[in-house]
Formats: structure tokens, sequence, C-alpha cells
């Protein structure tokens, strides 16, 4: 089965149809979980540590109880007695669901109130007592792996350490052998910190336990709402049949909604005991200090490089700090994501990455924040070798580059870390950014300025992405393969509902996946309901993060859409009284070939599907269900261009331009692609520039509220320009990689590579982010720029 | 806990009496007591503008005004704004331009635009995201929410 020739129906692939979301959201009839009102609902609130690591010596919630519309108090020792005291995390860990022996960081969950109103419940919060012995804390992973470190995971039996894993990839000799014959090598020490995504909708649910049937409800703030579904089904012990998911609109994810929160699962474990609706929502400091940040990799590079720029091999390592569970969110055999990744789109001979994740005294994670499983780190780390490796050889930095990169006639490229990219041009992306930023008059100003004593700065970032997980035999979550399916059922009229397994949380599934449909099977995307979310209502998938939806649910779509177009084709050939090759297709319509006058539309063929007197074997009804396993990933790339001035008084750096030039092969509809980019962009400036998750000695969390912890605003954040090239991926039915991503993964690096070229006359070669104006007036001041 | 008491607040043109808590936020009183639950929460630090509404016509964040605050004024929330000749040119834009993704930011979004364009009719791009600088988005990056306000700004100079 091929893909459809280019097809003029109404919303096909390459169209720009506006989203059909939009009518609800822009009327406020959206429909998030906090939006959740049910008769005699509860609500629940959680108690949370002060301190980053203490014992509990005891907990006393009598006065709590005693205030008005209080129910019930819910300690770690209340669960135990369910066995929920502890829960795994997708990383194969355990996870305190309320702290029992003592707490490991700030914030974490350790009694939680339920009353009859969400005031009461937060009033009564001020009513639990906790008596704790506090303990040394540890905030720096290096410190975390000294031998006499205090032992964080004590619960964990024959624990005498907090390292958490060794991961390797890559050949470390033939490495080795190539750095000791290097003419050139470079290096560089570097912290991409820890962030938090931060969707304006916060994690919540509400639970919603039908005593008379059985069956469990959970309204759930969920990129995967299948796979939830069953981890509460193996963690709680609930028959699967009896639970589910419901996933509505859901108000932005990036990542921070793959998880599984104690939040959850002590909400429904109140509403399963009480036998009465639980809401649970968290309040923005809550979202901030407890659930799902990102990031907070330690990362050691080097290159090897010859002394023309020829880079030969690359080596990493890296100290990942995971917090105090080991909470991360990648598929099960990759314990640090797809780092290895790291050679991102260029050829070297060899390379070789280690990474060590280690626990501290802060809250779990590492989410792949609007990430494919660490992709983000790595594409950072090369692409800010690179720009040292061109300041080292005094090689243009976009020249540095194009000598580099893998070459089209190169794929499928096998990377010396094992991963086999599926298409690429990356001297194409490379030329369209070089003219549209308008490169050579940019050196020729930035010289110029140079002279003057004024600072201005071009950064680079050619990055090559690995998305679409994708590929059961070597991802899954959990033990669930990382497949995805759809099912699509058209009804008599030609109008019919498509079902996802995956989910969306503001990238428009609801309009591009009927554009997959209009585009194979020939029905306007304005005739397609899409649905998704429910898991009474839809095919089991594993979500939506890591740029997944369209490389895995958007495949099923094409391919059950084909296979309905076979069916319609073999009805087609019935009616006409002619061979289903005698066929061809086009938009919609089956004509006899040599015989043009010979049709029947597709919605014909499918109204008779339903009638009597289909062909001998043939079953009434037009639907099927896809399930897809990727063959292989799909590899995005693209060439971003930063330009940036520099307040010499103030260190404030401004955007003056920023083009991306993304390859991110088919697109369905561009006009969401583009969406897509600008708010990718604009969060890999805020992680850039502005954003940080913190900790004092003691474990205190700075920015734990939008005060403190600062995401761009409409005034702070820059324009864009935007470039394209389509390299579609061979092996994907569409030909689409997945874009979601590649401006968070490819922007940082960008902006940080211009402000170090800026700086670059005075010896700055590195700035760890985010890049405020004090940090870089520091810089210009140690460098003898700045005044006091 | 102090007494409760009644207050009386127009929302969307129809008056509503309710009692309550005097300390209750208004965004709790839209949301949980009037059930229009196109307002959303989404800090609890007064910084991200997702709880905007009109009272008497000047935009507010709603989590940081008492519900009695409101005793006696007019509020206006994201599901006013469509009319009897459809829907607002603001709510026009935000579609046309693509100026929403996940939808959450947008009512607030919504309002303060529409409070901007009464007081400017005009505006630049600068004062656009100036103006909408108290509300925050994750997805969009503002680019088409700016437009979506040009838009609305054209359309409303055109029928006005």
């Amino acid at each position: 089965m091929t893909a459809a020739t280019e097809s003029t129906v109404q919303g096909a692939i390459g169209q720009s149809p506006k989203r059909v979301e939009d009518d609800r959201f822009i009327r406020g009839r959206g429909s998030y979980v906090d939006d959740v009102q049910l008769p005699g609902m509860l609500f629940m609130a959680i108690y949370r540590s002060p301190f980053a690591h203490a014992t509990i010596n005891s907990i006393d919630c009598s006065r709590a109880l005693a205030m008005p519309g209080v129910l019930a108090c819910i300690t770690g020792k209340d669960l135990e007695a369910h066995g929920l005291a502890w829960m795994p995390t997708l990383a194969g860990d355990t996870q305190a669901v309320l702290a029992t022996d003592k707490v490991r960081f700030q914030g974490q969950e350790v009694v939680c109130v339920i009353a009859k109103t969400q005031y009461q419940a937060e009033d009564a919060l001020e009513g639990i007592d906790v008596d704790y012995d506090p303990l040394p804390v540890i905030v720096d992973p290096k410190r975390a792996m000294d031998a006499d470190a205090p032992i964080i995971r004590s619960d964990l039996e024959g624990k005498a350490d907090n390292h958490i894993f060794t991961w390797e990839s890559g050949d470390a000799d033939a490495t080795d052998r190539v750095f000791r014959e290097a003419d050139v090598v470079v290096k560089l020490d570097t912290l991409y910190p820890r962030i938090h995504p931060a969707p304006m909708e916060t994690c919540g649910c509400v639970s919603d336990y039908n005593t008379a049937t059985g069956k469990m409800t959970v309204h759930l703030t969920s990129q995967a709402p299948h796979a939830h579904r069953t981890l509460f089904a193996l963690v709680a012990g609930l028959p699967e049949q009896k639970i589910r998911i419901i996933s509505p609109d859901v108000g932005g994810g990036f990542g921070n909604k793959v998880p599984i929160y104690p939040g959850y699962v002590v909400a429904t474990a109140a509403s399963l005991l009480i036998g009465k609706p639980v809401k649970w929502i968290e309040s923005r400091s809550e979202n901030l200090i407890s659930t799902g940040f990102a990031r907070d990799y330690h990362m050691s590079g080097e290159i090897a490089a010859t002394k023309d720029g020829q880079m030969l091999a690359l080596r990493a390592n890296v100290l990942a700090d995971h917090g105090a569970f080991n909470a991360q969110a990648q598929p099960s055999k990759w314990p640090a994501g797809f780092f290895n990744i790291a050679t991102g789109s260029y050829d070297f001979q060899a390379a070789y990455c280690k990474v060590d994740g280690v626990y501290t005294n802060k809250a779990p994670g590492g989410i792949a924040y609007r990430c494919s499983f660490r992709v983000t780190e790595a594409a950072y780390l090369i692409e800010r070798l690179v720009e040292n490796l061109a300041l080292e050889t005094g090689i243009d930095a976009a020249e540095i580059r194009r000598r580099n990169f893998i070459k089209p006639d190169q794929f499928p490229y096998r990377s010396p870390m094992g991963w086999e990219y599926d298409s690429g041009d990356y001297e194409k992306a490379l030329d369209i950014a070089l003219d549209l930023v308008g490169y050579d008059e940019l050196r020729t100003e930035q010289a110029a300025k140079r002279e003057r004593g004024e600072i201005m700065g071009i950064g680079f970032s050619s990055f090559t992405e690995i998305v679409g997980a994708g590929m059961s035999k070597i991802c899954d979550i959990a033990g669930l393969a990382m497949i995805d399916s759809a099912e699509l059922r058209i009804h008599p009229t030609g109008k019919g509902v498509l079902k996802l397994g995956v989910q969306s949380q503001g990238q428009g599934h609801e309009t591009t996946f009927a554009q997959i449909v209009a585009n194979e099977l020939g029905i306007p995307s304005e005739d397609i309901a899409v649905e998704h979310g429910d898991t009474d209502h839809t095919p089991y998938g594993l979500g939506t993060y890591a740029s997944r939806s369209t490389p895995t649910g958007g495949a099923a779509t094409a391919i059950v859409a084909r296979k309905l177009r076979e069916k319609a084709r073999q009805i087609a050939a019935h009616l006409l009284e002619c061979a289903p090759d005698d066929l061809e297709f086009d938009s919609g319509t089956f004509s006899v070939k040599g015989s043009p006058d010979r049709v029947k539309t597709v919605q014909e063929c499918i109204f008779a599907a339903y009638q009597a007197g289909l062909p001998d074997g043939m079953e009434n009804g037009f639907e099927d269900v896809t399930y897809y396993d990727a063959p292989e990933m799909t590899y995005p790339f693209g060439t971003y261009v930063c330009v940036v001035d520099v307040d010499k008084g103030t260190g404030q750096v401004k955007v003056r331009k920023f083009v991306a030039v993304d390859d991110c092969g088919t697109r369905i509809n561009p006009m969401i692609v583009d969406g897509q980019i600008h708010g990718g962009l604009t969060q890999g400036f805020g992680t850039a520039m502005m954003e940080l998750i913190s900790f004092d000695e003691d474990g205190n969390c700075f920015g734990g509220n939008f005060m403190d912890y600062l995401i761009p605003t409409a005034v702070e954040s820059p324009s864009w320009t935007l470039g394209e090239c389509t390299t579609p991926s061979p092996h994907h039915p569409i030909g689409a990689k997945g874009v979601g991503e590649s401006p968070t993964v490819g922007s940082p690096q960008a902006f940080v590579n211009a402000v170090v070229d800026a700086l670059s006359p005075y010896g700055v070669t590195n700035m760890d982010m985010p890049l405020s104006a004090h940090k870089v007036w520091k810089a210009l001041r140690d460098a003898g720029v700045s005044d006091e | 806990m102090s007494d409760k008491t009644v207050v009386t607040v127009t929302v969307n043109g129809e008056e509503h009496e309710a009692l309550i808590e005097p300390r209750l936020l208004l965004v709790h009183l839209i949301r949980e007591s009037l059930h229009l639950t196109g307002t959303h929460i989404g800090c609890d630090t007064s910084s991200c503008g997702t709880c905007t509404v009109l009272l008497d016509g000047r935009p507010v964040k709603s989590c940081t005004v008492l519900a009695v605050q409101a005793n006696g004024r007019a509020v206006s929330t994201v599901e006013g704004l469509e009319g009897p000749d459809g829907l607002h040119p603001v709510q026009e834009g935000f579609k046309e331009e693509h100026g929403l993704q996940c939808g959450y930011c947008t009512p607030g979004m919504m309002m303060t635009s529409v409070a901007l364009l009464a007081e400017n009719p005009d505006p630049s791009e600068q004062e656009i995201r100036e103006a909408i600088s108290g509300n925050l988005c994750r997805c969009t990056g503002y680019v088409n929410i700016v437009k979506a306000v040009q838009y609305a700004a054209a359309k409303e100079g055109v029928t006005a």
C-alpha cells in the first residue's frame, strides 16, 4: 500500500484548515480536569515536607480532623495497610506515595486531607503536626557520589550509596585511540540546569468510584491515558476493565503529564474508600516544587579533530541528577534516554558516552520536557562543542558545520553509537538559514562593531533529533510496547469517527489526524470527528510525548485509512464490474483506467458497504483498526541562527533576529507546524535566558512559583523567522517525522552560542544557562569590559 | 471562619445572588458557584493572567479579587463574548490566526485583548505585547496571539 497521489480533497495533507478544537476553546467551553464538578465531590489537599531530608518521628492529624468539613487525613501508614505507601516509577524505581520513614525532598507528599470544600481542605493543612529530625542534605550530585555521603535511599535494601545507574554507549577504546592521536581536542564542562515544563494547567485528577458498579473513573491530566489505566491496574490491583481514564482537554503537557504522581494515587484510593468523587488539583507552587522537573545534566564533552576542523571523535561523561526517586520518564531500557544521539548532524569516526544517574535531596524526575528522551541535552552538548571547536580552530561556525555534516548520499546513516538515521539534507537547511539571516552581511557588521567595541554575536545550532518511539523491539514503558493505534469508522453517509491511542494537549490532533484520513481516503477532513483521551472509547496507545504522535499514531491513521480505501476499491470494482486493479484512485474518486467517465466516489462505496449486494465474502460495515509498530525512529533536523546584541552596561542580551529552518519531513498542516515551532522556540528561549529551578544548601527550592520561576512573556519573547525544507522519512507512511520538539531541542544552544560568540573576543568560551543579564554582565566585568 | 454574606454580581449581563464566605475569591465564585468554567486558574501568585475577567470593563485577575469586592458590579467572562451576531472579533481572530493551542490561557488572553481594544482600537505590536504581558502562554510564543489581536482590531475598525 502506498501513499495517495496529491489530494485535492478539502483538508488533505499540505492544506491549513483552521483548527476544529478552537470552536470550544474560544467560547470557554473546553473541558479541563478542574472543570469537572460532580455531585457530592470532595476535595483533597496535600501537606508537604518543609525539609529536604528529615526523619519523621510522628504525625499528628488530630487538630486537622477537628476542623470544619474535614473527613479524613491520610498518612503513609494508612496507605501501607493497603500496600500503597510506595509505588513503582516508570524508571523501575520505587517512589513514596506518602512519606513513612523520612522525607527526601522539600515539597514531598506527607499527609493528604480530604474535606468537603477546597478551602476547608487547605485550611486543615495548618492542623497537621509532624515531628521531624532534620538530616544532612545533598543538593550537589557530585557530593552525592562521595563515599561518605549520607544515604538518601535507605529504604532500598542493601543500598550503600546514592548511585542509581551507569549507562554507556559507543566504543570507548576506539574513541580513546582517536583522541590520543588528534591534532586538536576541545573540551567543555557544562550544566544543562534543572527546569520545569510548567504547562499553564497544572496536574490534577477527579477520581470517581462508583460503589454500585465497582467502576473507577479517573479524570486525569494525562498524556498517556491508556498506559496510565494499565499502571493503575498494576499498582492498585483494580481490574482493568473497571478503570476508565478520561484525559479531557489538557492545558499543555510538555512531558509534565507523563508520570503518575502521588496525588493521583491518594485521590483514587480516597474515592475508593469513601465512595465519593475526590478532586485534587495542584497549585502552581506544588507543580513547580514536586512534579516532573527536566534536565539537570552535568555534562563533560570533548571533540577530537584535525587542525582544519575535521571532527573525528566525540566523548561525553554525564552526571545526571534524578532527585530523590528515579522517576524519570524514558523507555525502560534507556536510563539516559537517547542521549547517544549526541553525535548529532556530524559524521564521526568514533564516539562514546557514559551517564551516571544519582540521587539527591531534590524533587524526583526527570521527565522529557518537550524532548524525545534526553535528546535535548545531547543536542545542546554537541552544538556547544562545535561552537567551541570553531573558536579553537578559527574556522567559521557555519563552515565547520558544513565540513562535517553527514552527506545526503550517506543515508540511511549508521551513527557510531548505533542509530540508523532515516534521511537528511543538512547542508540544504544550513544554506536556507544563511540566506534568510543574511549571514555574510552580519559577519561584516560584527567585524565593524568589534572595531568600535560594540558587542554582537551570531550563534548556530544544526541539530538532528531522534523521535517517534516507536520500535517495540527496543522501546517499552513498563513492559508495554511503544506502539500506537487508530480506529476508523465511517458511517453510511460517508462521514465518520477516527479514534486514537494518542492524546492531544494542544497539538491539534482533532484537525491534523482528520487531514491524514482526508488525504488517504478522500473524505473531507471536516467530515471526520477525531476522538482521543477516553480509554473506554479509544484503542490502546502509549500516548503523546517525545514527538511520537505523528510518527506512530499518524502512521496508524494513514494505514487504517488505506485498509479502508482498499475495501472501497473492492466495492467500486464490484459496482463498476471491473477488476480492482483496473481502478485509479484520486481525491476520493475511483475511475476505470481508460474510461474516466466510469467512476464511483468513496462515499458511494461506503454507502454500499452498509447495503445488501456486496461482493461474495465481504462483510458489511466500513471500519477497521491498526496498531502501528514503527520500524525505525524518525530524525527531524534543522539549522537555527540567532543574532544577539549585548548591552555592555547591563549585560542585557537582545535577540535581534532568530531564523529557524526546520525539516520535519512531510508537513500535514503547515499552519499548525509553524505554531508548534513558534511555541517551542519560545520555550527554548526561556530555557536559555530565564528559567531555573535551583536550591540552597539546605535543599530549599528557588523557583517554586511564577514570581521566581520566570517563563517568557510577550514582551521578552523574540519574533521568529521561519524557513523550511522537506526531506520525507522513507519509512513513515506519509513521510512525516514529527516537529513538536525540534524547536525546544534545537534552539537553546543557538542562543548560548550567539552570546559566547559575542563575548569570545573577551576570552569567554562558555556560559551556563540561563543567561541572565547579571551573569552576562559579570562575565563582561571580569573581562574588564563593564564597570562595577 | 466568619459568617457568610450575600453578594449580588452581574455576570455577562445576568444578575446573580450568592451566599458566600467573605474570603471567597472571585474566580471561585465564577467557576464553582456560577459554573462558568471558561475562566481558568494557572498560578497562585497573580502572575499568569489565566483567570482574567473584566470587572466593570477593566481587566482583573480574578484570583486576586475577593468576590465581595465584585458586589454590585459587572463581571464579563469569556462565555459572554459571543453575541447574537456571532463570535466577537477577538474570538474570530484567535481562531483565524491560530492564536491558541492548548486553549488554557485563551479565555484570559482574549479578555485582556478585549479590554485593550476598547481602550486602544489600533494598537501597535509593541502595545499589544505590553498589554498581554500579564498573561502567560506556554504554547504559542505569542506571535499568533499578536496577529489575532491585530485581526480583531482590523475587523472592529471595519465594523465600527
